[in-house]
């Protein structure tokens, strides 16, 4: 386990029971039938005897007084001077902060981002700057709607900048508002938003859902551009992230690094906020979710039984509607300030320490339930693209050590996979599934002959700049993601999919868990051993 | 020898371009080595006689045997130094010889007239030129030449009319039970019949009743697409009083159609005025594929038994009329030209009474109607034709009902489907359920067709009349046996068994382009054809309408959605409410005329500030133009871009909410503009130009095409409704979008590329075309100004 926090002033937390950590359930005849997320819905599954399950830890305690930590941070940060000692009058101060992607299900007001961004501008009013710009770090994803900035940024930021022109997302493709800042030693271009980079102080507002996230990452991938990301962002990058979840086997993040220090040397000064967060996923009467099946209380299971009936009865698009409504109620467990590595490293610690959960051994078959959001598809649709990203890119990938599952192994996913997609925030996906990966479901392929010309596409640009669609390019990432799964992996099943869809994407569709099991056995034999992930909440696989 | 009687002589024929003609042609140039041919054409429309005969005549496949005997070469070398093409019309006094046509004439032997209007549904007056006039007019032509030429003229046997027992090969008006009838008045007849039925239908009433007609089948397509659609309309209405009053005519005198009537009458103009022409009468019965002759099988277009067989064999004619112990009489056509040409070899003596040779087989060698209907069905039982879904279609067992039980049962048949068409129609269909509606039509249109046969071709299968051959066998007689193996016309050498299942139903079914062989349908092979052709490089234009074609929405929307974004909830409930009512009147505006209703809708935007509606314009173009948008229109707009096409959007949308949001995907945008007051500021609701509608539209693209230099015939045009149609029409690749139900008709009927283009699955779905808002409440109280648009 890494080193525990140093205690600081504003730390305390709320004390309560302990929570237990995460562990490793091996299936007897008593395990009670096991939760499968499953889209917009679940299924109960009986695991094979013998089959582990992997259970996240429970929430761990969060801060008794989050405005006084975050005014701490502020005032004692590591490895910097305190914030109010680098703001002066006539400064040019850029807030930046995460995107809607972050934090997964969106979380309950106040968002964390409007405390500390409320908390920075109450120092920086003090100190008297007033050329202040917000800009939402969205790399290349799409625009925030003005609903969705209210959220992060709470009304009173809104109102106060957004009508000025002062509070916006970040356009990857103007550009007049882009700096080359200059080249790695690997000669990566690095280029970011032109008013970030010639601010005199930066101060960008994280929220570190999963370990993958903060860093030099941070600027160099959310305030860049497609010339820039295009460095990390391809398939010779993903295959050699082991995983991109472990900052110390990443190409990802050690391209990014690299990228961070020419933007240090260039003379970019980085004030860099990273907040973390419990595991406290679903609200009631969902909170069964993150319980333990043999702990369910009466009500838990009548509560499982009206919404999965409910939801029987209603159309893909009620259930989604009524899903994407969730707002967790998970809150702050830390928040830390300043330089960025040494922040980062605290971060990262913090994030493990609610999200490890030590495995030992691969299993020759994993199999997990998909929820019903990704990244990706906050207020909109996980269509079969972000199924496969989500299945493959990110649950698999949250591990540290190997993966979960052995080499040539079979991965089960569990989701709808409806041919569907959002036709205003993923044109380009409708596309990519239509004509590329009607082609060829080979990444290497798809990067070689297809990624240019989504890429330079004037109609996703115009998409991408003046509605809110991701990037053209966009889809080639989430198949990137998944490159390292595909190479590692014998076959991928996917349980209760559109067989349409799940064939596109290069799976085999099978219609419930036993027969899935059953097609597994073509390719890792016999009996194999199951794992299964019980997620979400997320946890990391720590897998010795 | 019938070679050497010909040998060195010219012979002139008319009607080569036609199946017995051709066959004709074919057996002088290939079996009387010796003699010249003259052929009388009438050029084409676009093309001179000469170039008809090279393309319909000299290149059918009646000359492969030809071909191959003498090479390419050969053949081109032969037909130069042997066939002369003189323009002219049968149809016309003087047959429209030109002097030297007159010259070639004089110079001529033998006249072979086999020019005729075959069909027996022509109109009156048409049939009457052609068939009636015609044989009087060439031996007229003959005769003002000083032509020394004998006359062989083609007929039928079936001028003998409805009668019943022998018909002998005598002039029909020297026969008992026929009625005197003077063939001058009949030709003074149809001719004012033409007059008054052309009066008729420029009647107020009338002319309006075709307006009417052309607005329902194309909507509101604009006016000089009804006006012509209309006239087109006024045409077949004449043409089908003509034919009804031919019908009615012949029936009247004891003739079965317009064709035998006229045919009749025709002989008995012919013998009256012929003064000292030398002149033969042949009349065959009904010409089917050749026995042998050029090849077994060979046949030039789809004539009378043909569709009726294939009709059967599809399974659309449950029931035939006829009398099941009746003959049918049928002869290979290879037989009626060795007639026709042994009957040219023989001039008869100067003063001989022209003798009538009949050419049929119910006498020497009949076919019973219950035999061939059981072959039949037999030879179909044992190879089916396929429906679309590959699946073989079972042929229905004939019971020989009378032909007035048929023709009820179709009757009926066409009325119901035509009841539900109405009902389809009224509808607002479009995509898949338009199809079945443009099916249902296709099935009215066979339905028809089966009870045209009833009608037409009923009173064939019903024949007593035996048609004496006498003399054609007397001459079959005096033939010796070089003659008889080059000319058979012995109509006892016919094995019907044989002819009919492995020369004649394997002939019709090959020329029918139907489905024999199982498996899926073709259609989707088709459809991919089409869109291969239109996604070729070679194309260079593409022009796409926008409702309904890119995006299932519409200026209503649009502006419903623009006028509400900045209202409070009680406004917008208000605003739904008053648009809901309104949505019929305005509906049936735009159904009577697109740009009117544009125009008038507009207004509305009359005093909307310039600056917040740009800014609303955007949020509509997230929230309401690529909500509605089929991503497969965007696609396809964007495949041609790749290809190097120039892409237009033509659409009646306003400028402000299309330009600079779709800018990326046009090369050029014509869309409805309109000015702004005199500060600029606000929009004063009037259009600065005619919207583009209808014609517009179509004139709008081929300014467009002009001025880039591109030629429309190689452009592709996206639209979804029938008032596209002149958009559609001017280009050489037109393709229907999720037409709507008049469209999906024509679209089928014109074999247009069609495509069913749907909004993204699982997208959001607004109930209603309004704005919405992401301001909270507490915001939008401080918005200053209000909307400033008029609701």
């Amino acid at each position: 386990m890494s080193p525990p926090a140093p205690r600081r002033p504003g730390h305390e937390v709320v004390q309560g029971r302990a929570p237990r950590p995460g562990f490793v359930l091996e299936v007897d005849r008593s395990t009670p039938s096991t939760l499968f997320h499953h889209g917009e819905g679940f299924r109960l599954e009986r695991l094979p005897v013998g089959s582990r399950i992997v259970y996240p830890s429970e929430a761990v305690p969060v801060l008794r007084h989050p405005e006084e930590a975050i005014r701490q941070a502020l005032l004692q940060p590591v490895g910097q001077d305190p914030l109010p000692a680098q703001l002066f009058p006539g400064m040019k101060l850029t807030i930046a902060f995460d995107d809607v992607s972050l934090p997964l299900p969106k979380m309950r007001r106040p968002d964390i981002r409007q405390r500390v961004i409320e908390a920075v501008l109450d120092l920086a009013a003090e100190a008297g700057v007033d050329d202040v710009h917000l800009i939402a770090a969205l790399a290349l994803h799409r625009r925030m709607t003005e609903a969705e900035l209210r959220h992060a940024v709470g009304d009173r930021v809104y109102d106060a900048f957004a009508p000025h022109g002062l509070l916006y997302n970040h356009d990857a493709e103007d550009p007049d508002n882009l700096t080359l800042v200059g080249h790695t030693e690997l000669g990566e271009e690095v280029e970011i938003n032109k008013r970030a980079a010639e601010s005199d102080l930066l101060v960008y507002v994280n929220i570190n859902l999963v370990s993958m996230d903060g860093g030099h990452k941070s600027t160099a991938t959310g305030l860049s551009s497609y010339r820039s990301l295009r460095h990390h962002h391809n398939v010779k990058t993903m295959q050699h992230s082991r995983s991109f979840m472990d900052q110390h086997r990443s190409e990802l993040h050690s391209s990014n690094w690299r990228m961070g220090k020419v933007l240090r040397d260039a003379g970019l000064k980085v004030f860099q906020i990273e907040t973390t967060l419990n595991n406290d996923t679903f609200p009631k009467p969902f909170d069964f979710l993150q319980k333990r099946e043999w702990e369910w209380s009466a009500r838990d299971r009548m509560a499982f039984v009206a919404a999965t009936s409910g939801l029987d009865r209603m159309s893909n698009r009620m259930k989604r509607n009524l899903f994407q409504s969730i707002e967790a109620p998970h809150d702050m467990t830390g928040v830390v300030a300043g330089e960025i590595e040494a922040v980062h490293a605290i971060t990262t610690a913090k994030v493990f320490e609610q999200q490890l959960v030590p495995v030992s051994g691969q299993a020759d078959v994993v199999t997990m339930g998909l929820p019903y959001i990704s990244p990706y598809n906050v207020h909109s649709i996980m269509n079969p693209i972000l199924v496969a990203c989500l299945g493959l890119g990110y649950f698999f990938n949250m591990y540290r050590g190997k993966p979960l599952v052995r080499e040539g192994g079979v991965v089960i996913l569990s989701h709808p996979t409806p041919w569907e997609f959002h036709p205003v925030h993923h044109p380009s996906y409708i596309d990519f599934f239509e004509q590329v990966l009607a082609d060829t479901t080979d990444p290497v392929e798809i990067e070689k002959r297809y990624e240019a010309s989504f890429a330079e596409d004037e109609w996703y640009r115009h998409l991408y700049r003046t509605s809110y669609a991701y990037h053209g390019v966009h889809p080639f990432y989430m198949w990137y993601w998944c490159a390292h799964a595909l190479q590692h992996v014998g076959a991928v099943i996917i349980v209760g999919g559109d067989p349409r869809a799940v064939r596109r994407l290069g799976f085999r569709p099978a219609s419930t868990l036993p027969d899935a099991l059953e097609m597994a056995e073509d390719t890792v034999g016999r009996d194999p051993s199951i794992t299964h992930t019980h997620a979400p909440p997320l946890y990391m696989a720590d897998v010795s | 020898m019938i070679a050497d009687a010909l040998d060195g002589k010219r012979i002139l024929i008319t009607g080569t371009t036609g199946f017995l003609g051709t066959a004709l042609l074919e057996r002088l140039l290939r079996c009387v080595p010796g003699c010249e041919v003259v052929l009388l054409v009438r050029p084409g429309r676009r093309t001179t006689a000469v170039q008809r005969v090279a393309r319909e005549v000299l290149r059918n496949d009646a000359f492969d045997r030809l071909r191959s005997e003498l090479g390419t070469d050969g053949y081109a070398a032969m037909t130069t130094r042997r066939v002369q093409v003189v323009g002219g019309d049968v149809g016309t006094d003087g047959l429209g010889l030109d002097d030297e046509g007159r010259a070639t004439l004089a110079t001529c032997d033998v006249v072979i007239h086999s020019a005729a209007t075959v069909a027996f549904d022509s109109p009156l007056d048409s049939a009457v030129e052609v068939n009636l006039l015609g044989p009087m007019r060439v031996a007229e032509a003959i005769r003002a030449a000083g032509s020394p030429a004998h006359l062989v003229a083609v007929s039928t046997c079936y001028v003998a009319g409805n009668r019943r027992g022998r018909a002998p090969e005598l002039p029909v008006f020297d026969q008992p039970f026929t009625p005197d009838v003077s063939w001058r008045a009949e030709v003074a007849a149809a001719r004012r019949t033409r007059a008054d039925i052309e009066a008729d239908s420029r009647t107020p009433s009338r002319l309006r009743g075709f307006a009417k007609d052309a607005r329902r089948e194309l909507g509101a397509a604009g006016t000089p697409l009804l006006a012509s659609k209309a006239e087109k309309l006024r045409d077949a209405w004449v043409s089908d009083q003509l034919v009804e009053a031919g019908r009615a005519r012949s029936r009247s005198l004891g003739w079965p159609d317009a064709y035998a009537y006229t045919k009749a009458l025709g002989e008995r103009a012919l013998l009256e005025t012929r003064d000292q022409v030398p002149v033969t009468i042949v009349r065959p019965s009904i010409i089917e594929s050749a026995l042998s002759e050029p090849s077994p099988g060979w046949i030039r277009g789809f004539r009378m038994a043909e569709p009726v067989i294939i009709s059967y064999a599809q399974g659309l004619l449950k029931e035939f009329p006829g009398i099941p112990e009746g003959v049918v009489d049928v002869i290979p056509v290879d037989i009626v030209v060795a007639a026709t040409i042994d009957a040219a070899a023989r001039r008869p003596e100067p003063d001989a009474v022209p003798e009538v040779v009949q050419v049929a087989s119910g006498s020497a060698n009949p076919l019973r109607y219950r035999r061939l209907v059981e072959m039949v069905q037999q030879w179909f039982s044992e190879h089916p034709l396929y429906d679309a879904r590959g699946q073989p279609i079972v042929v229905p067992a004939w019971s020989f009902p009378g032909r007035g039980r048929v023709a009820n049962q179709l009757e009926r048949a066409s009325k119901l489907i035509d009841l539900g068409e109405k009902a389809l129609s009224a509808l607002p269909l479009r995509g898949t359920q338009a199809r079945w509606s443009a099916s249902l039509e296709e099935r009215k249109v066979d339905v028809d067709r089966a009870a045209t046969y009833v009608e037409l071709y009923g009173a064939y299968a019903e024949t007593e009349a035996s048609f004496s051959v006498d003399r054609l066998l007397q001459r079959w007689a005096t033939l010796d046996d070089a003659d008889r193996t080059t000319f058979c016309f012995d109509p006892k050498v016919i094995d019907w068994e044989r002819y009919v299942t492995t020369i004649h139903l394997p002939s019709v079914v090959a020329h029918a382009r139907v489905k024999t062989t199982p498996g899926a349908s073709n259609r989707q092979s088709r459809s991919v054809r089409l869109r291969a052709q239109v996604l070729a490089p070679e194309r260079h234009l593409a022009a796409f309408d926008l409702e309904n074609t890119l995006i299932a929405s519409n200026v209503v929307e649009s502006y419903s959605f623009l006028a509400t974004r900045r209202l409070d909830r009680a406004d917008r409930a208000r605003y739904a409410l008053k648009t809901l009512v309104e949505a019929p009147s305005l509906l049936a505006l735009d159904r009577r005329d697109r740009g009117d209703f544009l125009r008038s809708f507009y207004r509305r935007y009359e005093g909307a500030p310039v600056d917040q509606l740009a800014e609303d314009a955007q949020e509509l173009f997230s929230q309401l133009i690529l909500t509605k948008s089929f991503p497969a229109g965007f696609r396809r707009v964007r495949e041609h871009r790749a290809l190097g096409h120039r892409t237009v959007l033509i659409t009646g949308a306003l400028d402000i909410v299309v330009e600079r949001n779709l800018a990326p995907l046009f090369d050029d945008i014509v869309c409805a503009r309109m000015s702004r007051t005199p500060d600029g500021r606000r929009w004063s609701g009037e259009l600065t130009d005619a919207p583009p509608t209808g014609e517009a539209r179509a004139m709008a693209m081929a300014d467009y095409a002009g001025r880039e230099g591109l030629d429309l015939a190689e452009a592709v045009a996206y639209a979804d409704s029938a008032s596209d149609l002149p958009m559609l029409e001017a280009v050489g690749f037109p393709v229907a979008v999720n037409p709507e139900t008049r469209l999906s008709a024509i679209a089928r009927k014109r074999g247009w590329l069609v495509e069913t283009w749907d909004r993204s699955p699982g997208g959001p779905r607004a109930l209603l075309p309004i704005g919405t808002s992401t301001r909270p409440t507490s915001f939008r109280r401080d918005v200053p100004g209000g909307i400033g648009l008029t609701t």
